[in-house]
């Protein structure tokens, strides 16, 4: 058992020396210094405190999301609607923000709730994809994947129709909000201690209980073996569609934590692609809650780094994205060709 | 044509699925072969027919040695087989199958190749539309379609596995006319079944295959005692089945009819009482696991009455038959029984009773070291059951089998044992009958279903015996009755002596 730890822990360094490698020979193929690019994304994420606070913003967002489908995976649920949660979590809050914005109720308060309601927009969206897929026969994959285009359709309509700034809509979102609605900020930076501190909060959460309750292996019974888990007597409709609640639920945090403490706002892309990211992360971290921190980390790191490529390389920023993708890539391929290799080893002893 | 075969040797592991088959079919003639679930038949035919190849041995045509790759290579050689689920693709249309497998252009000459169709058609008297969607037709009717087109494809020899399961009286006589045509026409047919009456009524000729040998060969007419004996090996002495029913009804079917895709079953009237045993004999296929599962409230009866301990469950589902002391034990234990990934101890977690919100991990680590030790398992609490050995994870199944039980299904409960197992798994369940279960189970092994049970259900193409005394039974009775043999006389012979 020991033995096979070591040797799938020696397949995924293998696979970081790949990828690495991989995106190193994008980087001589395009005629840049592979050790100037990488020094620039480390200088980019950590090189002074203001950008590593910048890495936190980007890690907050990130954490929560994968949290939220490390439940939906587990779950055996692909849940491609992520993005959609998000974006309907942010429209929730921005929506009872702008109704609360001139009532007598406490800042805190208002936050507060707008944050409760973004929870229950992203888990209203993620239900819907789980009804689809529960009582409907419409495999979460394409719901999910029709619903995002819905939630962006609809931020569109709100920006440029009804939610529109005084006198014209525009690509850049709604009404910035008053100060005294942002989630209280680190002066000087774009962090909030507050966000950061539910981010934190809520992968400790997932972690116990994914790890320790009957609710979390109930879950990953269904996720793992659904007839048999019937058989048990695990209520599995019932326990998928919770799965699809708490994953949209942090769908939506997600999308609420942009706008109170990020954008202030709603805009066009408001998820900024961190449902997509957050499904990366959840499938290099295999399930396991322990590495969701570091791996978001990480990734966060390569956003916020990449950023200064284009002034100082020419390169765009994207780079961040294909080292990140062919991460994952290479991580799931040495992990095919390890239970291959142990498999045919385990047939010829 | 004329097949030979000669010591056709093929090994799965440490399974001899067939030694040293010799065999020679003459061309125009129907051979059946004959043989229990496993006996061997099915990989025969799959080396004939190029889906597997032979570990030793020659299959030569007309005198002429061959060696068959693939199915490809098999229907170049003119050798086509019909499998026992038809392997058609029906979303398509009746023409768009036929045409599959032809090699051929891009661009198809419909016009003649609806022509052809409608020709073979007409010679067969088949009633096929060529514009219809496949997953409209009968299984019989799918049948029909398999073999013009094997024949369009230029088959002489035509191999037909368990061709008779799940269609209708009137679709098999259409069948066997057809194929009686077809040996007519000097083509091959090789007819496999574990149907002794279908292979009375259609072949020429018949060997009987058991554990991967051939065992017998007989010319019609046909000696159908000498048959079921080289089936299913010399009759067992018995020994007596222990009996443990309690005065008190676990489990009363009234009027029930079920169906499923393939099966029907009318009429069952049954009680059973709490700590009896009832084995269900009969082929795979006629219509015991529809049965379990109507018992276990997966499948809901198209008509009548299921009353478990007293309380009418019928209509109600699976969560409500277990809340009622219902269990149940599918034989796929990886696919449906556990959970590949979980441990043993959270399978233990996952099957008791849940208290609180936090698993109470000590607490469950405990017990199963517990079960553990009382089922025999050979793992640890923290073993995930994948990595249990096949006997290990049924008795892991077992274990898992919820407390208290008024009525358990089981589904093969010792299959792939050792015969050690097997004494072993029945004293536990005979454990559990003490304790008031009922307990239903299938198996293919005769010998078992005398063995264990009180009372049997023999199950065939869909209909049901009244309940036979195991003590009144023997082998060749049974054997006969799942080939569909001596119903009126033998069921409604014991079911007085009962």
């Amino acid at each position: 058992m020991t033995r096979q730890r070591w040797i799938t822990l020696a397949f995924q360094f293998g696979a970081l020396v790949l990828a690495l490698g991989f995106t190193t020979l994008i980087l001589l193929a395009t005629e840049t210094d592979p050790w100037q690019a990488y020094k620039y994304i480390i200088i980019g994420s950590i090189g002074s405190l203001r950008k590593f606070s910048d890495v936190l913003v980007s890690f907050i967002p990130l954490l929560l999301v994968s949290s939220g489908l490390l439940v939906t995976f587990s779950a055996g649920l692909w849940n491609i609607g992520v993005e959609g949660q998000i974006t309907l979590g942010a429209i929730a809050t921005t929506w009872v923000l702008r109704l609360l914005q001139g009532s007598s109720l406490p800042p805190g308060v208002i936050i507060a709730l707008a944050i409760l309601a973004g929870m229950l927009g992203g888990a209203a969206w993620a239900c819907l994809a789980g009804a689809l897929k529960t009582y409907g026969g419409v495999n979460e994959i394409f719901g999910g994947l029709g619903l995002n285009f819905v939630a962006t359709a609809l931020t569109l309509w709100l920006i440029f129709g009804p939610w529109k700034r005084p006198g014209i809509g525009s690509m850049s979102g709604t009404e910035p909000f008053p100060d005294s609605l942002w989630m209280p900020m680190i002066p000087g930076l774009r962090l909030s201690p507050w966000a950061l501190g539910i981010g934190v909060l809520f992968i400790i959460l997932i972690y116990f209980l994914m790890k320790g309750t009957h609710f979390g292996l109930r879950i990953k019974a269904v996720g793992k073996n659904i007839k048999a888990a019937y058989l048990h007597g695990v209520p599995t409709t019932r326990y998928l569609m919770l799965a699809f609640l708490l994953g949209g639920g942090l769908a939506g945090l997600t999308g609420a934590i942009q706008v109170t403490a990020v954008y202030h706002r709603l805009i066009p892309s408001i998820s900024s692609g961190y449902g997509f990211l957050g499904l990366l992360v959840a499938m290099l971290v295999n399930y396991q809650a322990l590495w969701v921190a570091p791996v978001a980390m990480f990734f966060a790191a390569l956003n916020i780094g990449s950023i200064q490529l284009p002034i100082v390389l020419k390169l765009d920023s994207t780079l961040s994205g294909v080292l990140q993708g062919v991460l994952v890539l290479f991580v799931m391929l040495m992990d095919g060709i390890r239970q291959k290799i142990t498999k045919r080893w385990g047939g010829g002893s | 044509m004329e097949i030979k075969l000669n010591q056709i040797c093929k090994n799965f592991g440490k399974l001899q699925a067939n030694q040293d088959i010799s065999l020679t079919i003459p061309g125009g003639t129907i051979q059946g072969i004959l043989g229990e679930n496993g006996a061997g038949k099915s990989t025969l035919m799959k080396i004939l027919s190029g889906y597997i190849q032979a570990d030793r041995g020659e299959i030569s045509l007309d005198g002429k040695s061959i060696r068959i790759h693939s199915p490809a290579d098999a229907i170049q050689h003119g050798i086509g087989m019909l499998h026992q689920d038809p392997l058609d693709f029906p979303p398509m249309r009746l023409i768009d199958n036929f045409l599959l497998g032809q090699p051929g252009r891009l661009f198809p000459d419909w016009k003649s190749v609806v022509g052809e169709f409608k020709r073979l058609c007409d010679q067969f008297d088949f009633s096929l539309q060529y514009d219809t969607y496949v997953d409209m037709l009968t299984v019989g009717e799918r049948q029909q379609l398999e073999i013009l087109r094997l024949l369009w494809l230029g088959a002489q020899v035509i191999i037909l596995d368990e061709p008779t399961t799940g269609i209708s009286s009137l679709q098999k006589q259409k069948l066997f006319e057809t194929l009686k045509l077809l040996a007519g026409q000097g083509k091959t047919v090789i007819f496999v079944s574990h149907k002794l009456e279908d292979v009375e009524a259609l072949c020429d000729r018949v060997v009987v295959l058991r554990q991967g040998k051939l065992v017998g060969d007989q010319l019609k007419p046909f000696n159908a005692k000498k048959l079921v004996n080289s089936m299913f090996g010399k009759p067992v002495s018995l020994k007596e089945s222990k009996g443990h029913a309690l005065d008190r009804v676990a489990l009363e079917l009234r009027d029930l009819a079920l169906e499923e895709e393939r099966i029907q079953i009318k009429d069952i009237h049954l009680k059973i009482q709490a700590g009896e045993v009832i084995g269900l004999a009969g082929m795979e296929g006629s219509g015991q696991r529809p049965f379990m599962q109507a018992c276990a409230g997966f499948l809901r009866p198209v008509h009548g009455h299921i009353l478990v301990d007293g309380r009418d469950m019928t209509g109600k589902n699976y969560p409500a038959f277990k809340q009622q002391g219902v269990g149940y034990m599918p034989a796929a234990r990886l696919e449906e029984g556990l959970i590949p990934g979980l441990t043993l101890s959270e399978h233990f977690t996952l099957a008791g009773k849940s208290e609180g919100f936090f698993i109470n991990d000590g607490h469950w680590q405990e017990y199963t070291r517990e079960k553990i030790q009382d089922f025999n398992i050979k793992g640890k609490p923290n073993s995930p059951v994948e990595s249990l050995s096949g006997g290990n994870q049924q008795r892991a199944m077992l274990a898992l089998l919820q407390q208290p039980l008024k009525l358990a299904l089981l589904e093969h409960p010792t299959r792939g044992l050792d015969i050690e197992s097997v004494i072993y798994t029945w004293s536990k369940l005979k454990e559990r009958c003490c304790d008031g279960a009922a307990i239903i189970f299938t198996s293919s092994d005769l010998e078992e279903v005398l063995l264990y049970s009180d009372r049997i259900l023999v199950f065939f193409s869909g209909k049901v015996s009244a309940p036979l005394s195991s003590r009144k039974t023997s082998i060749e009775q049974l054997g006969n009755l799942i080939g569909g043999k001596d119903w009126a006389t033998i069921a409604a012979g014991v079911e007085v002596a009962a």
